[in-house]
C-alpha cells in the first residue's frame, strides 16, 4: 500500500526547455483522496472506504459539493480516540465497519481500502486488513487497498495507487479471456472511451480495455504481447505495476487537441502496424472537427501569456497543448511531480525557456505569477477567487479532471475552458485585460 | 471506529480556522500533512472569501516523516512571521499531526518570534469544529483581555457582541441587523468578535459594560470565561424570532439600565412583517402543518418557537448534532411534547424523519437532501451549507428583518393554499397533480415521482399491514404530503383494532379517530 513516491525513473531528458524549478515549502493541493470523487463514479460496483479522521470524511465531503447524496459509493471509517488509545482493536473495528457496510450494500461487488495519512501514520496496514477481509468475503466480493493520503499523493495521483492496486490484484483472477492487445490506461469520460473505441475498432485493432473499465470485477489479462498506453499523464505506479506483468507501454504525449489525439492514435497505430494510410482515412475527418471547434476560441488565446500552478500533473500536457495548437504563451507550468520518461514527448514540444516547476511553495510561486502578470492563471481553487479580487483573470484547474477533455471531439471544449474566463472578464467589464492595461 | 459517509461538522482544526480567518491580525500555522489546504476552498469558496485565509500549513510529507517535522513547522511559523507580520499567532496541529506529537505550542515558545503566540490543543479524535472555534476563541480572549484591567466609569449602555464567525451561517447579515437594533434601543456596541476583530480589539472587550452571545457554540466560553474574569455579564437569548428577539431587547435593556419598550403595540408596528403576515388569511393553511426540525442547537431551538408560536405549525421532531449543547435541546423538545434527536450520524436522522412523516423539514443541507429523496418541502436554517446559503443579498436571520426572510424561505417550499385545494378536489388533472406539485422542488417529471408514501413506507420495515386495491387507491387520492400520515394513522388504526386487510372503510374510519 505504503507505495513510494514514484521517484526511481529514468530522468535521461533529451531536450531540457529550462532548469526545474525545484520547490519545498506550502503545496496548496488536494491529497490522493479526492481522486475517488471521479472514481466511484467510473466504477460502478466499487465502494471506496477511506480509513482515517474527521478530516478526511470532511475533505471528501466538501470536495464532493453537491453531489455527495446521489447515493454515493464513498464513506469514511473514522478512527476514534478508542481506537489510538489501544483500546479497540482496530482490525475487528474495520471489520464491524465493513460488515455493517456490505449490508447496507449489498450491491458492491469490490470494496477498496483506502489509506489516509492517519492510517499511515500509525501504519496501520490496510493491505494485510484488505487480503484478510478479501479471505472472508470472496468469491462474491473482492477487497483491495491503496493509499490516497496527503502524505503519499497528490490528488490525481490517488487515481494511480488504486489502478495500480486493480492491475496487481488482477493476478488472483484466472484468467477470463484471451490477453489484452492493448491497455489504454486512466480513468476517462464514458464517452471519450466510446469515441476512442470506435477509432480503434476503425483502425482494426481488437482486444483493447480500458483501465478502470467501468466494472471493477472485470478481469484484466496482461500477457507478453500486451501494450498499454497512458491517456493520463499522471500514472507512474499504474505504468510500473503494469510492466511488471508483462506489459510494455507505447510512448505517446496526452490525447488532449487535435495534435495530441492524432499523436497519441498515431503511436498506437505505429504500434500495432497500422497502414498510415488507413490512420489518416480514419482521423481525417474528425481531426478537422476538431481543428474547426478550436477556431472559435484561438483568438482568445494566441499570443495570451499563461501560468500554470501544480494541481494534477495534466499541466505539461496543457501547456503543450495551449502552446501548440492555441498559440499560448507559457509563462510557468507547475506540477507537483514530473514524471520526466513519460512527459518528455510534450516538453520537447514547449519553446526553450519555459519555467518548469516541480513542487511548491504557494507564496514564491504566488510572489512569481503577480511578479509575471500573465493574462490567464491556471491553479486551484483556495486560489482563484483571491487572484481574481487582485484584478487577475484565472481559470480553475480542478475541472480538468471532472471534464471530458481528451479526444477530437473534446478539442473544443477543452479550448473553451481556457477561453471562457477570458470571454467572461470581456462580458462583464467590456474590454479585454490587454485593452485595460493600456494606458 | 465509525463509519459516516456525512458528517455534521469539521475537525477542530477547521474550528480554529474559522477564528483565525474571521480576526484581523492573526495568523495561525497549522501543522498538517498536504492535502489539509482543501479547507482553504471552504472559505474561498463557499463564503466567496476574495482573500486566501491567513492560514500557513506545513503540508508535510511521507518523506518528511524520517526528518524532522519539527523543523518544518518551526522554518514555517518563522516564515509566516515575517511575511505576514501578524499582531498574534496560532499554532495548532491537525488530526495527522497531533500523532506526531511535535507539541506546536511548545515548538513555537522556542522561536522567539516577536509577537504573541497562542498555542492550541485540539483534540481531533474526539471533538469537533464547533467545539475548536470555542475552543480557539476562548483562547485568544484569554490571552488578550486576561491582562488588561477594567476600567473604573463603565457606560451601562456599552456592550459587546460575541460570537459571529467566518463561515458561519448568516452571521455576517445577522451583526448588521443586530447592531442596528441594538443602536435603535440606544446601546453602544463596542467590540463584534471574532469577526472583524483584530487582538487589539479583544483586549478592549474588557472597557464594555456587558457582553451578548450570540452564537453560544463559539463564545459561550469566553463569555464565561469573562465573567468570572473581569466580572461582565452576558446576555445568551438568542434574537431569532420575534418573540426571542423582543425577550432579548428586554434583557438587554435591562441589563443596561435602560427603561423597558413602550407598550406591545408600538413596539411591534412596523418593525417586521412576519407577525402580520403569519395572521393574514392566506396563512391559515400553515396551522398544523407537520415540521421536522434538524440543526446546530441554537437555531433548531429557535426554530422551534417561531414555528409553533409564530406560525403555527406544529413541531413533530426536534433535533441537533451538537452534543455539547443536548441538555438545552431536551428542556425545548420537551416542551413540544417531542422525543429529543441528539445524534450526528445522519443515517438516524434520516429515520426520526421518516419516522415523524413531517409536512415540512427545516434542517441543514444534510436534511435537505433527506427531504429530497422523502420528496418533503425542506428550507435550511442552519449550518453545514453550502454555496448557495451564503447569499449575495442580505438574508438575517436574527432580529426583525431576520424574521422576514424566515417567513418568506420557510413558507416558500410549501405548496400554495390553492394550489394544494385544487389538488385535493381534482386529482387526475394531466398537468397539475401530485407530480407537478413537487416539481417546484426539484425537477423531475411526473412519471419519477414515487408516491411519497410508499417510499416512506418501504423504509419502515414493520410494514406488515395489508391493504385492499380499492383502500390503496383511494389513500392515493390524499395529497401526496400527508399521505405518509394518513398512511401510518390507518396502519395504526387497523392494528390496534385487529382489522386486516385494511379496507376504504378503514381509512376513513381512521381518519375520523385521528381527526387531521
Ligand atoms: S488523507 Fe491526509 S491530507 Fe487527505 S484529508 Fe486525510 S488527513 Fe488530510
Ligand atoms: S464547485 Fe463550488 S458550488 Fe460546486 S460543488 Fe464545489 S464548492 Fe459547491
Amino acid at each position: 500500500m505504503n507505495q513510494p513516491l514514484p521517484s526511481a525513473c529514468a530522468t535521461t531528458l533529451s531536450v531540457t526547455p529550462s532548469a526545474t524549478i525545484r520547490q519545498r515549502g506550502q503545496h496548496e493541493v488536494f491529497c490522493g483522496l479526492t481522486s475517488i470523487i471521479w472514481l466511484h463514479r467510473k466504477v460502478q460496483d466499487a465502494f471506496f472506504l477511506v480509513v482515517g479522521s474527521r478530516t478526511c470524511a470532511h475533505l471528501m465531503q466538501s470536495a464532493a459539493g453537491v453531489m455527495i447524496f446521489s447515493e454515493p459509493r464513498f464513506a469514511t471509517a473514522i478512527m476514534e480516540e478508542r481506537d489510538l488509545a489501544g483500546m479497540a482493536d482496530m482490525h475487528d473495528e474495520l471489520d464491524q465497519v465493513v460488515a455493517r457496510l456490505l449490508e447496507r450494500r449489498p450491491d458492491i461487488r469490490m470494496l477498496v481500502l483506502v489509506g489516509s495519512c492517519p492510517s499511515e501514520v500509525i501504519k496501520f496496514d490496510l493491505t494485510r486488513a484488505a487480503g484478510r477481509l478479501n479471505a472472508h468475503y470472496a468469491p462474491r466480493r473482492r477487497v483491495i487497498a491503496y493509499s490516497g493520503s496527503g502524505i503519499e499523493t497528490t490528488f490525481t495521483q490517488g487515481e494511480d495507487n488504486f489502478l495500480a492496486a486493480l492491475v496487481a490484484d488482477q493476478t488472483t483472477v484466472p484468467a477470463a479471456r484471451s490477453a489484452a492487445k492493448l491497455v489504454v490506461a486512466g480513468c476517462l469520460a464514458d464517452v471519450v472511451e466510446d469515441q476512442f473505441s470506435r477509432l480503434f475498432a476503425a483502425l482494426g485493432l481488437q482486444d483493447i480495455v480500458f483501465l478502470p473499465g467501468r466494472k471493477a470485477i472485470d478481469g484484466l489479462t496482461i500477457g507478453p504481447d500486451t501494450r498499454y498506453v497512458l491517456a493520463q499523464p499522471y500514472l507512474g505506479a499504474t505504468a510500473t505495476a503494469l510492466e511488471a506483468r508483462g506489459a510494455q507501454r507505447i510512448d505517446a504525449i496526452s490525447p488532449l487537441g487535435g495534435e495530441g489525439t492524432t499523436a497519441w492514435l498515431g503511436a498506437i497505430a505505429h504500434a500495432f502496424g497500422v497502414n498510415p494510410a488507413r490512420l489518416e482515412s480514419v482521423i481525417a475527418q474528425p481531426r478537422k472537427r476538431a481543428e474547426q471547434a478550436m477556431q472559435h476560441y484561438r483568438p482568445w488565446l494566441d499570443g495570451k501569456r499563461i501560468f500554470l500552478f501544480p494541481d494534477s500533473q495534466l499541466e505539461p500536457s496543457l501547456a503543450r497543448y495551449l502552446h501548440q495548437e492555441l498559440g499560448a504563451e507559457i509563462v510557468e507550468v507547475g506540477s507537483p511531480y514530473l514524471h520526466r520518461e513519460h512527459i518528455a514527448g510534450e516538453l520537447a514540444l514547449l519553446p526553450p525557456g519555459v519555467a518548469i516547476s516541480e513542487g511548491q511553495d504557494v507564496d514564491v510561486q504566488i510572489d512569481r505569477c503577480r511578479q509575471a502578470q500573465p493574462d490567464l492563471i491556471v491553479c486551484g481553487l483556495g486560489l482563484a477567487n483571491p487572484f481574481e479580487a487582485e484584478g487577475r483573470i484565472t481559470k480553475w484547474s480542478i475541472e480538468f479532471a471532472f471534464t471530458p477533455i481528451q479526444g477530437f471531439e473534446q478539442a473544443g471544449d477543452l479550448a473553451e475552458l481556457f477561453a471562457r474566463p477570458l470571454v467572461r472578464h470581456r462580458m462583464l467589464t467590456g474590454r479585454s485585460r490587454h485593452q485595460e492595461a493600456a494606458p | 471506529m465509525k463509519l459516516s459517509m456525512w458528517t455534521y461538522e469539521g475537525p477542530p482544526h477547521v474550528g480554529a480556522m474559522r477564528i483565525a480567518a474571521s480576526m484581523t491580525g492573526v495568523h495561525y500555522v497549522l501543522h498538517a500533512p498536504q492535502g489539509d489546504t482543501y479547507a482553504d476552498l471552504l472559505f474561498t469558496m463557499i463564503e466567496r472569501r476574495p482573500s486566501r485565509p491567513p492560514v500557513t500549513y506545513t503540508t508535510f510529507q511521507a518523506r518528511d516523516l524520517s526528518g524532522s517535522t519539527a523543523d518544518v513547522f518551526k522554518t514555517a511559523c518563522r516564515d509566516a512571521v515575517a511575511r505576514f507580520q501578524p499582531q498574534a499567532l496560532l499554532v495548532g496541529a491537525s488530526c495527522t499531526a497531533e500523532l506526531l506529537q511535535d507539541d506546536p505550542g511548545g515548538l513555537a515558545r522556542t522561536l522567539d518570534v516577536s509577537v504573541p503566540v497562542v498555542p492550541l490543543d485540539l483534540p481531533s479524535y474526539q471533538k469537533k469544529e464547533n467545539w475548536g472555534a470555542g475552543e480557539t476563541f476562548y483562547r485568544m480572549v484569554r490571552t488578550f483581555a486576561g491582562p488588561t484591567t477594567r476600567p473604573t466609569d463603565i457606560a451601562a449602555n456599552s456592550c459587546n457582541i460575541l460570537g459571529p464567525t467566518s463561515l458561519g451561517f448568516r452571521c455576517r447579515d445577522d451583526v448588521t441587523e443586530i447592531v442596528r437594533l441594538l443602536s435603535e434601543e440606544g446601546l453602544d456596541v463596542r467590540v463584534v468578535a471574532p469577526l472583524g476583530a483584530s487582538p487589539a480589539d479583544l483586549a478592549r472587550l474588557t472597557e464594555a459594560a456587558f457582553n451578548i452571545v450570540l452564537y453560544p457554540e463559539i463564545a459561550d466560553a469566553a463569555a464565561r470565561w469573562l465573567k468570572k474574569t473581569h466580572g461582565m455579564p452576558f446576555v445568551s437569548t438568542i434574537p431569532i424570532g420575534i418573540g426571542a428577539t423582543e425577550d432579548f431587547i428586554a434583557e438587554v435593556r435591562a441589563l443596561a439600565g435602560l427603561a423597558p419598550s413602550d407598550d406591545e403595540a408600538t413596539q411591534r408596528s412596523g418593525r417586521d412583517r412576519l407577525t402580520w403576515y403569519a395572521r393574514s388569511v392566506d396563512s391559515n393553511y400553515l396551522t398544523n402543518k407537520r415540521v421536522f426540525i434538524f440543526g446546530d442547537a441554537t437555531h433548531a431551538i429557535a426554530a422551534a418557537r417561531i414555528a409553533s408560536q409564530e406560525l403555527g405549525l406544529r413541531v413533530c421532531g426536534l433535533g441537533t448534532y451538537m452534543r455539547e449543547f443536548a441538555r438545552e435541546l431536551r428542556e425545548a423538545a420537551a416542551g413540544y411534547g417531542v422525543d429529543a434527536l441528539v445524534s450526528d450520524d445522519h443515517l438516524e436522522v434520516e429515520a426520526a424523519i421518516i419516522a415523524a412523516r413531517p409536512e415540512l423539514v427545516l434542517g441543514t443541507q444534510m436534511e435537505r437532501h433527506i427531504a429530497k429523496r422523502l420528496r418533503v418541502p425542506c428550507a435550511v436554517i442552519s449550518a453545514p451549507v453550502h454555496v448557495q446559503d451564503f447569499p449575495a443579498r442580505y438574508s438575517p436571520q436574527m432580529g426583525f428583518e431576520g424574521a422576514n426572510v424566515i417567513f418568506d424561505s420557510w413558507v416558500h417550499p410549501l405548496m400554495m393554499g390553492l394550489e394544494e385545494h385544487l389538488l385535493q378536489m381534482f386529482r387526475d388533472d394531466f398537468e397539475f397533480n401530485d407530480g407537478a406539485a413537487a416539481s417546484h422542488l426539484h425537477p423531475h417529471t411526473a412519471d419519477a415521482v414515487e408516491d411519497a408514501a410508499a417510499v416512506v413506507a418501504a423504509a419502515t420495515e414493520d410494514d406488515t399491514a395489508v391493504w385492499t386495491f380499492d383502500a390503496e387507491k383511494e389513500l392515493k387520492k390524499v395529497p401526496f404530503f400527508v399521505r405518509g400520515k394518513a398512511r401510518r394513522n390507518t396502519e395504526l388504526f387497523a392494528a390496534t383494532k385487529g382489522i386486516r386487510p385494511i379496507t376504504v372503510e378503514t381509512l376513513y374510519d381512521a381518519k375520523a379517530h385521528f381527526a387531521r
